[in-house]
């Protein structure tokens, strides 16, 4: 009889079927490593050649950034200054933003305004950063400078805060999931023990949800240091050693722009520059998330 | 299976796909300008009027002009735009890659010094001044006012200036500075006037410099500055403002001068009706656009050498 056969070829078959899927899955999971290797490799060789023609004093123990003119000074700090003042900014505006919108959405908010209010936050996180740049630059500045005195046209101020408000989707909508996922019971036992609603939320929920929260504020904050358009268009492009956020700044990813976008040839000192700069802001980041990530275990250790 | 194999057709038919798109960037058929910022202005006009008229599309790019002589001296591009004249260096790189050019003039330009709109302290500046402003030597040192002339303000200023590979920085440090591309580094930079713009009409106490263009389609923001060329040995130097009739007789100087459009000596047939097109219509189109038009016969002179190959 063939009939017995026939389930043994299909099972055969299921079984390559199976493999070769998981072989594509492989690949597929593995292109991030790769890519990843690859971003690092280019980056490691060209910073070399960099310092190969720069000494690391000049790097990192001065204050100015002029490589693209006559009198070469290549002070790092200058742009990482820039880039700190304006994150700092956006996560000051961002941060209890979006923290306290995600308490109001999962705690208080009526279904039917959660159902508005949800998405509609969630549409700033789908704006194209160019418009949040010109948004910042024409009508944000302009206002502040009625406010805020000596404030020049192009500044810190301005792009901060429209990129806290960009921000302010990444941090709520994960927040909100946190908090919305705190188990029933515990809930329940903060009231049956006599808690009003605040204090449920400030000493069980919140201290629930924290590792989440946190994590959201960490992802909030490096895409605030990476983020390049708005404090193109908004911040200015000089490089500017200072914490007065009046004054227009230029960050690490606004000069690599700058400097991409023109035509400076291969292998010249300009251009090594920005796989410097890009180097530098890989590992602030990276050591950013790194300690990021010890707090976090640490502290659930403790907890748990 | 079935659904496996179209999963690989198709990634397949996609690399495929972004394969071929990465070898058109030269396409026949199409027309494409780069280069200064400055003859953009022009070009967009032009390449309007063109669209209208012969219902063809030429697209713009902006690269600076040192940025445009590359990609013309690397056979990237046909057409650029140029606001100042072909350096020694641009001649070899040309040489090297084998591109014979045609240099032609298209217009005069002026390049403006600007304060912001409320600035009454200043009116004219002299030349040897603005160098004390732009060299080197004042980086991080000439920020305040005051320090260029006791009479003006306390206040420490902001300065706009076009991008480093720009022709108009080129030109304005070498009649400035003395020095082509010699110049403090402390100052916002930028290759889109544009933000020049802003930047020095949303700022009081600030100072920039670009195409007299710019500033004449922004004049109701911005204030020019009459420049005394105290560089030519005259016993008395007169403050000259900036104006189409200035510029055009060279007496606002040092800041005057042509600006051209390079092009490759063997055009396509279509590349080269484009570039006549340009140059009989330029005289009209410059000077709405806020440049000066050149005196006829050097305008005749000009489309005799792109007609007569």
């Amino acid at each position: 009889m063939g009939e017995p056969t026939e389930p043994s070829k299909a099972i055969s078959l299921q079984k390559i079927y199976e493999k070769m899927l998981e072989l594509l899955l492989k690949i597929c999971g593995s292109i991030a490593v790769v890519a990843t290797l690859g971003v690092l490799y280019v980056l490691a060789s060209k910073t070399l050649a960099f310092f190969n023609q720069v000494p690391l004093a000049a790097f990192f123990l001065d204050t100015r950034w002029t490589p693209l003119f006559e009198s070469k000074r290549f002070g790092i700090w200058a742009l990482v200054s820039g880039s700190l003042l304006i994150t700092t900014i956006a996560m000051l505006t961002a941060a209890p933003l979006g923290i306290l919108s995600s308490i109001y959405l999962s705690e208080f908010a009526k279904p039917t305004m959660r159902k508005i209010l949800k998405p509609v936050l969630e549409i700033l996180a789908g704006i194209p950063t160019v418009v949040y740049g010109y948004f910042a630059l024409t009508i944000i500045t302009p206002g502040l400078m009625r406010i805020i005195p000596h404030l020049k046209g192009f500044n810190a101020i301005s792009p901060g805060l429209v990129m806290g408000f960009m921000l302010v989707p990444t941090i709520s909508s994960l927040c909100e999931d946190a908090l919305f996922k705190t188990p029933k019971e515990l809930k329940e036992a903060a009231y049956s023990l006599g808690a009003r609603k605040l204090s449920t939320i400030f000493m069980v929920i919140l201290p629930y949800a924290r590792s989440t929260m946190i994590a959201a504020l960490f992802l909030a904050f490096a895409r605030a240091m990476g983020e390049t358009m708005i404090v193109s268009i908004a911040a200015g492009l000089k490089p500017n050693f200072t914490i007065d956020a009046r004054e227009p700044v230029q960050t690490m990813t606004s000069y690599i722009v700058q400097v991409s976008m023109g035509d400076t040839p291969q292998q010249s000192i300009e251009y090594l520059t920005i796989f410097a700069v890009g180097s530098m802001l890989f590992i602030l980041t990276f050591t950013f998330n790194a300690t990021s990530r010890i707090i976090l275990n640490g502290r659930s250790r403790v907890h748990r | 299976m079935s659904t496996l194999l179209r999963m690989f057709s198709t990634s397949a038919l996609l690399i495929m796909g972004s394969l071929s798109s990465c070898t058109c960037s030269k396409m026949p058929g199409s027309l494409r300008i780069d280069g200064s910022s400055t003859v953009y202005v022009i070009s967009e006009a032009i390449a309007e009027e063109y669209k209208n008229t012969k219902q063809k599309n030429v697209s713009i790019g902006i690269s600076g002009t040192g940025g445009g002589f590359k990609k013309l001296c690397t056979d990237r591009v046909d057409i650029i735009g140029a606001s100042r004249s072909i350096s020694q260096s641009e001649k070899e790189l040309c040489q090297n890659h084998k591109v014979d050019y045609i240099e032609l003039p298209i217009a005069y330009d002026g390049i403006v010094v600007v304060v912001n709109k409320e600035n009454h302290w200043i009116d004219e500046i002299a030349v040897s001044r603005l160098k004390q402003i732009f060299e080197p030597a004042a980086e991080n040192k000439v920020l305040r006012w005051n320090e260029i002339d006791p009479a003006w303000p306390d206040r420490p200023f902001e300065i706009f200036a076009p991008g480093i590979s720009s022709g108009t920085y080129d030109y304005f440090t070498k009649a400035i500075v003395g020095k082509e591309h010699s110049s403090r580094g402390d100052m916002t930079t930028s290759e889109d006037d544009n933000v020049l713009v802003h930047g020095i009409s949303s700022t009081l106490d600030s100072l920039g410099f670009f195409s007299f263009a710019y500033y004449w389609e922004n004049q109701d923001k911005l204030k020019a500055l009459g420049i005394i060329d105290d560089t030519r040995n005259e016993k008395r130097p007169v403050a000259v403002m900036p104006s189409r009739e200035s510029i055009h007789t060279q007496e606002y100087s040092p800041l005057s001068r042509l600006i051209f459009l390079y092009t490759k000596k063997d055009l396509s047939a279509e590349a080269s009706d484009f570039v006549r097109f340009y140059l009989k219509n330029s005289s009209k189109l410059v000077a709405d656009v806020g440049f000066i038009p050149l005196s006829h016969h050097v305008q005749q002179r000009a489309l005799a050498m792109i007609t007569s190959k």
